[in-house]
């Protein structure tokens, strides 16, 4: 590639502007979309006023690719669709098209590099992850593992349209949830079990007062041992949101004996019909078991079974459980419930059954 | 850089080859053949898969010059094993609006990639930014050059605007109340300075819905979410409801009964809808697209406050303007918007995001702060305790000199 001289360099340019991105079909029917259907799995038809239609097929990607791989989306691109693609906000890829007769042979070479074509209306689409150990400092399990193992699993939710509604699993390998996984069908989230260690070179790396302040819970006090100004943790007050390992890298909270894996279930962001909801929790831990977490496949594959074998048509899986109940949806699911269960933080007493509304 | 690295054996990511989803560790391992870093990235994280913790080092600062965000730094804490990645920072490079790219633009990104990080990506980050993953400091200078010569532009890391992103919008769907593409883009070049350079008490992100679906999930994870709505009513085809009949879509009972506000009625013939009882969840327009469509008159919620559960738990954003119409150069939104960000630059603590500083001042004392009228919109229902701050009392005439 030629050289860039220096003087080149410039600042607060922003991103290129997106209409010189537009294929010139969406250019010319920009904000005159009428309708869409989607025409099988992976498939869609947007149709505008203009008469013109817009076809779209979608691609599912592991998230994290290389170069060639990006190189061999673009051969693709450049085929079948004059040069233009574009990405979904959970990591697809989208091919848009203007000739009808191409959709078929496109997914034929797609699928012949062995990626899938899905992802549309009443399916599982792809995963929004997080970066685990590939490229975080504070995890508590990976995340591009897990994803991978439970789409395997899940892999004809993505290339059919089966199930009552949409499915949205997310997965955050910490509480900092760099992936927001908190209003998901199906959140999975890493946990950390065990108290921070308390290296003895805090003073050194940590400013006491700051470390002392990032504790929700007001565990962390000031403390002075042989003589050197540290920190003590009451370890009963501990949640483990790992708030002061990001603040203190001198309180580590890693653990491999001890980090996994929670379950969270029935949130949604859409307002159709219900309001967007939080996930709640299904199961509070579930032990790393890499390199493919038999355990969690498994406890994700159940609670999508129970839900599709029992939700009516449209129902979101927090709208399902909404209406069977909590003691329903444990029962069903078979997972057990513990006092882990009953949100003992900031708004818990709005989570309690104040009513005899229950089924038995 | 070192080209003798020591053979990884990789026999638990091995097992992350097998199966129908395409693999991540196909992707590091094809890097891996002609890439120094994509192999020790490998050897560590397989590592990581045999010790059940990750192997990167807290944090680290670095950056290109200028500016204080954009470059995630991160350090091996195993380098003498993995020397390629000793150091293996992320470039967030800010995505166009709507994810849209040609394939020359592409080509240029991945050209550049090869020649100066690990040839490895996210396509995209949970922020939107394309992520460029892995490289070495001395590296950061001449990507960025090479990025901007070619119209690139980093995106936000620690307490800055971080990159605005959007769901696809007019660009291609029929329910976009407002141009999330134009608005995205515009709000981003306007704050490049703030998105750049640390200056806030905290991360403060914009996602911008173009309807109530929420594609991009700006309501759970927006400080500022921003969704498009309609005032007037949703425009109706009798004859494409119908259509729908025909072709098998019970109207009664999968549109109007599973409608929240039960304002549509249905007689076999033709579809009524009370308007004035909708409240625009878009479950109806969602199973009838060819024969239900948003209103005419558009524009936007802007709804505050959204985080993930650190610190005091997470909350989804809530009503601050139930309606604004938005049009270039969206003088009222911007103005909002700066209100908004001085009272939290003077009252926010140090990481404490907009919706926690509401949580803790009050929403009534920050509608006071930032000017903005109380609505109805804004709550689920009014307060049901007692304790309420009553800001002032009558006194008795001449009730000081007794």
């Amino acid at each position: 590639m030629e050289s860039v001289q220096a003087e080149q360099r410039r600042t607060d340019i922003g991103p290129p502007k997106y209409d010189q991105f537009l294929h010139p079909i969406i250019k010319k029917n920009y904000g005159k979309w009428k309708y869409h259907e989607i025409l099988k799995p992976g498939v869609l038809v947007h149709v505008s006023e203009t008469g013109d239609k817009l076809y779209t097929v979608r691609m599912g990607s592991p998230r994290l690719i290389n170069i060639d791989t990006i190189r061999m989306i673009c051969d693709l691109a450049d085929k079948y669709c004059d040069g233009y693609l574009r990405f979904t906000s959970r990591h697809n890829v989208e091919f848009l098209l203007t000739d009808p007769g191409k959709i078929d042979p496109l997914i034929s070479e797609i699928e012949a590099k062995g990626f899938p074509v899905g992802g549309t209306g009443k399916s599982i689409t792809n995963i929004v992850h997080t970066q685990g150990w590939v490229h975080c400092h504070t995890p508590a399990t990976d995340a591009s593992g897990i994803v991978k193992s439970v789409m395997d699993e899940l892999y004809d939710y993505f290339k059919t349209m089966k199930l009552p509604a949409k499915l949205r699993i997310a997965l955050a390998c910490c509480l900092n949830m760099c992936g927001a996984v908190h209003c998901s069908d199906i959140a999975i989230l890493g946990v950390h079990r065990r108290p921070p260690k308390i290296l003895p070179n805090l003073s050194k790396l940590c400013e006491i007062p700051t470390t002392v302040a990032a504790c929700p819970t007001g565990a962390i006090a000031p403390a002075v041992v042989d003589g050197v100004q540290t920190v003590e943790v009451n370890e009963e007050k501990c949640m483990f949101c790992g708030n002061c390992y990001t603040m203190c890298p001198a309180m580590p909270l890693a653990n491999s004996l001890n980090d996994g894996v929670s379950i969270w279930v029935g949130g949604k962001v859409s307002n159709a019909r219900h309001a967007p909801m939080f996930s709640k929790l299904a199961i509070p831990y579930i032990p790393n078991n890499p390199p493919r977490w038999p355990e969690v496949v498994e406890a994700v594959k159940n609670i999508v079974e129970v839900y599709a074998k029992d939700a009516r048509k449209y129902e979101r899986l927090g709208e399902w459980i909404e209406r069977i109940g909590w003691p329903r949806f444990f029962e069903m699911t078979g997972i057990e419930f513990t006092k882990y269960h009953i949100d003992d933080y900031r708004f818990a007493a709005t989570t309690y059954n104040t009513s005899t509304h229950f089924t038995l | 850089m070192a080209n003798e690295t020591k053979k990884s054996e990789t026999p638990l990511l091995d097992e992350l080859e097998k199966g129908k989803w395409p693999s991540f560790v196909k992707e590091i391992k094809k890097m891996a053949e002609k890439n120094p870093r994509a192999k020790d990235l490998l050897g560590q994280l397989e590592l990581s898969y045999k010790d059940k913790v990750t192997h990167w080092k807290h944090g680290g600062l670095v950056g290109v010059r200028g500016y204080g965000g954009g470059v995630i730094g991160r350090y091996s804490d195993s380098p003498d094993k993995f020397p390629n990645v000793a150091h293996f920072h992320t470039l967030r490079v800010n995505q166009p609006s709507g994810w849209f790219y040609t394939t020359k633009a592409l080509r240029e990104i991945c050209n550049i990639w090869e020649e100066h990080g690990s040839g490895l990506t996210n396509m995209h980050g949970s922020t939107g930014d394309m992520v460029l993953l892995g490289t070495s400091t001395e590296n950061l200078e001449p990507i960025f050059t090479k990025l901007t010569s070619r119209g690139w532009d980093l995106g936000g890391s620690g307490s800055v605007l971080r990159t605005p992103s959007c769901c696809v919008g007019p660009a291609r769907c029929e329910f976009a109340c407002y141009d999330t593409l134009a608005l995205t883009y515009d709000l981003t070049i306007e704050y490049q300075d703030v998105l750049h350079r640390p200056q806030f008490p905290y991360k403060w992100k914009f996602k911008m819905a173009g309807c109530p679906n929420d594609c991009v999930a700006s309501i759970a994870r927006a400080d500022m979410s921003i969704i498009g709505i309609w005032k007037d009513d949703i425009q109706i085809d009798q004859d494409a409801v119908r259509e729908y009949a025909k072709n098998g879509v019970n109207i009664q009972t999968e549109v109007c009964d599973l409608c929240p506000t039960k304002c549509m009625s249905w007689d076999g013939k033709e579809l009524k809808i009370m308007n004035k009882w909708c409240n625009k969840c878009m479950h109806c327009i969602n199973v009838m697209p060819k024969a239900l469509r948003p209103g005419k008159d558009r524009g936007a919620a802007i709804l505050i406050g959204a985080k993930a559960p650190i610190l005091q738990g997470a909350q989804m954003s809530s009503v601050l303007i139930p309606f604004m119409k938005l049009e270039p150069p969206y003088k009222e939104l911007k103005e909002l918007i700066e209100k908004i960000w001085d009272f939290w630059g003077e009252y926010g603590k140090n990481r404490e995001r907009i919706g926690e500083l509401i949580q803790r001042v009050g929403m009534g004392q920050f509608l006071d702060a930032i000017g903005v009228e109380p609505k109805p919109q804004m709550i689920t229902n009014p307060r049901t305790n007692p304790f309420i701050f009553y800001e002032e009392y009558f006194e008795e005439e001449g009730e000081e000199n007794k």
